[in-house]
């Protein structure tokens, strides 16, 4: 059986989007072309947003959620430490940047291979956690990636956060950047956003993508089929870690500074939240999501300080009345 | 003269040891903590299979319940029994309107639930009783040290030890030598056959949640005047409390007691011998478990399949 047939076979998403049912030929045509989709809507949405700073932290938001998507909506497991990646990411490119001058190009290399390195390790002792047990020991684990930061201050500067990631201008095919125009970060950075999306919807189409819905479906069955669950997890994991942690040494280079907050837990739990809200399992959900939630953040935390009760709340209602979340919904509303 | 370097190599080793014994005790008595939270969050995950991430937030409710009452009358031995009941029927009040809605419907609903309803418990002590913390003293009848013999050792920490020990028994009474704790054991292996002799199975659920959570609220109140009385205290101990259950093995009582103290007298020894490896020794502990065995030291196959 080839593994496109199997994929089909096995493919009843709880929530996703699904090959084989007849859909409205919008969303037929988004779904067909779903990287494209997303790169028109990414290019028209500074315009839509209040300020360009905002649009900058959707899009690096975003890509963290559609990596966390990876492990959580595809592969069916809740990691509770993506807190993690994103922070070793945007630490990992922003202290080669800081501390030791080099150019942009080595950095963000630099970050995301760091985080993909936490990821391996940290994925090799979570997977041995089953079921439950996952988001335990991914929490705990991200944990002592904090603790480390926050201990060594003279490399990472501590809670203090990491300063000075300057990255001012970007020199490419002897053009000029320039860095502080947000306009112009916000572009640059969507075309890595770009290249990241259409990787990742590289990676969901192909077989490993299959192989890996399969297990979230039917664990058993997927192992008495002959794939190696425990190293598909594992490169899931691997994966997920790798586009969070670009997420994050996009954000170095976005903020030019590195705040602890970066690691904190709760970084862990807001992508969870964003890709619940967007709707996971989805390819848009997630990015949805985030827009949703910054937005959200961006008006509340003007009205009044006690933002985390909102969140809360959020997660509450989320859970108990709209699990599908918003692009889920959309798609179950549109089959119906 | 060669009597007396052996004389001095004698006391040096009476000191290290009298220093073992020290660090041991302060480890046990850290471990009691440890011990009160992982048991309630073991209790609830065991019958209900919930991971509830509020845990921590509820032993912070403790401490604040305490701090509460103690301003009211005063009296440590009335906060001692009022914020397990308080804090209980809270816990009780969640369970009926926020968590019964999510059963059977897959292990990270209530998972995602109780961490936003952490967050809501965080937020509302912010609004009521400010960022600040407050102060919570030791009770005056148990400050001060006792002398064991070989050391002197604070009064409090040895009370911890003693009521730890007396919660300890009493849960194990309640489990095993009432009829209510049978039908709690029995709904624990299979709720379905439970069901069909005729008990209404969500009646034992509640009471389990609010007994789970009565003991993170009095590990609250214990740890107030070790820990300090402030919104952000459960944060650490949400991790700790998930170590020590990893160690012990998920739904395991009997695990988390162990795994309890010896994650306690790990953190004792390492912050005497090696203070910048304090918080990280226990991660090492649970990462040496999850390598050599997955389900923790007491866990029962199968649990999490």
């Amino acid at each position: 059986m080839s593994s496109k047939a199997e994929r089909n076979a096995l493919d009843v998403d709880r929530t996703g989007e699904q090959r084989q049912v007849r859909m409205p030929a919008l969303i037929d045509l988004i779904a067909r072309h779903r990287v494209l989709a997303a790169i028109v809507f990414l290019m028209v949405l500074p315009w839509a947003t209040p300020y360009e700073a905002l649009a900058i932290n959707i899009l690096i938001f975003g890509l963290y959620a559609i990596g966390f998507n990876l492990i959580f909506g595809y592969a069916g497991m809740l990691s509770f430490g993506h807190a993690a990646f994103f922070g070793l990411g945007a630490y990992g490119c922003g202290i080669p940047i800081a501390k030791f001058g080099f150019p942009w190009f080595v950095a963000l290399p630099l970050g995301v291979a760091v985080a993909g390195l936490a990821a391996a390790i940290i994925g090799w002792l979570a997977i041995r956690a089953r079921g439950i047990y996952f988001a335990m020991v991914t929490l705990a684990l991200s944990q002592i990636v904090y603790y480390v930061v926050f201990q060594w201050v003279s490399l990472t500067g501590g809670e203090d956060g990491l300063r000075g990631v300057a990255v001012n201008s970007i020199d490419i095919f002897g053009l000029r950047l320039n860095m502080l125009d947000p306009m112009t970060k916000y572009y640059a950075i969507l075309v890595i956003v770009a290249v990241a999306l259409w990787l990742f919807s590289r990676i969901l189409n192909s077989p490993f993508g299959g192989v890996l819905e399969a297990i979230r479906e039917n664990e058993k069955r997927a192992a008495a089929c002959g794939y190696d669950i425990k190293g598909t997890r594992w490169l899931a994991f691997l994966l997920s870690g790798l586009f969070s942690g670009l997420a994050g040494a996009l954000y170095a280079m976005h903020l030019s500074v590195v705040p602890i907050e970066t690691l904190h837990y709760f970084n862990s739990a807001i992508v969870v939240m964003m890709a619940l809200l967007g709707g996971m399992g989805t390819f848009f959900g997630p990015f949805l999501g985030a827009l949703v939630y910054l937005l959200l953040e961006d008006i509340i935390t003007v009205i009044t300080v006690h933002w985390q009760l909102f969140v809360g709340a959020l997660f509450v209602f989320l859970i108990l009345f709209f699990p599908r979340g918003i692009w889920g919904s959309l798609l179950h509303w549109m089959k119906q | 003269m060669w009597f007396h370097s052996i004389g001095l190599l004698l006391r040096g080793v009476r000191v290290t040891f009298d220093l073992f014994l020290l660090q041991l005790f302060t480890g046990v008595a850290l471990g009691a903590i440890y011990v009160l939270v992982a048991l309630g969050l073991s209790l609830i995950f065991g019958l209900l299979t919930i991971v509830n991430f509020a845990h921590s937030q509820f032993f912070m409710l403790g401490a604040y319940v305490g701090a509460f009452i103690m301003g009211f009358v005063g009296n440590f031995w009335l906060a001692l029994v009022g914020v397990p009941i308080v804090v209980g029927l809270i816990g009780m009040v969640c369970e009926r309107f926020l968590i019964r809605p999510l059963y059977g419907r897959g292990i990270d609903y209530p998972l995602l639930l109780t961490f936003g309803l952490g967050l809501i418990i965080l937020e509302i002590v912010r609004m009521l009783a400010g960022t600040a913390g407050i102060p919570f003293g030791t009770p005056p009848s148990l400050s001060g040290a006792v002398d064991l013999g070989v050391f002197f050792f604070p009064k409090y920490r040895l009370f911890l030890i003693g009521i730890t020990a007396v919660i300890l028994v009493g849960l194990w009474l309640f489990l095993e030598r009432t009829s209510y704790g049978l039908i709690i054991r029995a709904g624990a292996r299979d709720q379905e056959i439970v069901q069909i002799l005729g008990i209404d199975v969500s009646k034992v659920w509640l009471v389990v949640f609010g007994v789970g959570i009565a003991l993170a609220g009095l590990a609250g109140l214990l740890a107030a005047p070790i820990r300090g009385v402030f919104p952000e205290m459960g944060v650490p101990v949400l991790v700790e409390a998930f170590v020590v259950t990893v160690v012990g093995g998920m739904g395991s009582l009997f695990g988390a007691v162990v795994a309890g103290l010896l994650v306690g007298i790990t953190v004792s020894f390492t912050s005497f011998y090696f203070p910048q490896m304090a918080t990280l020794s226990m991660f090492l502990l649970m990462a040496l478990v999850l390598i050599f065995r997955p389900r923790g030291l007491f866990g029962r196959a199968g649990l999490l399949d």
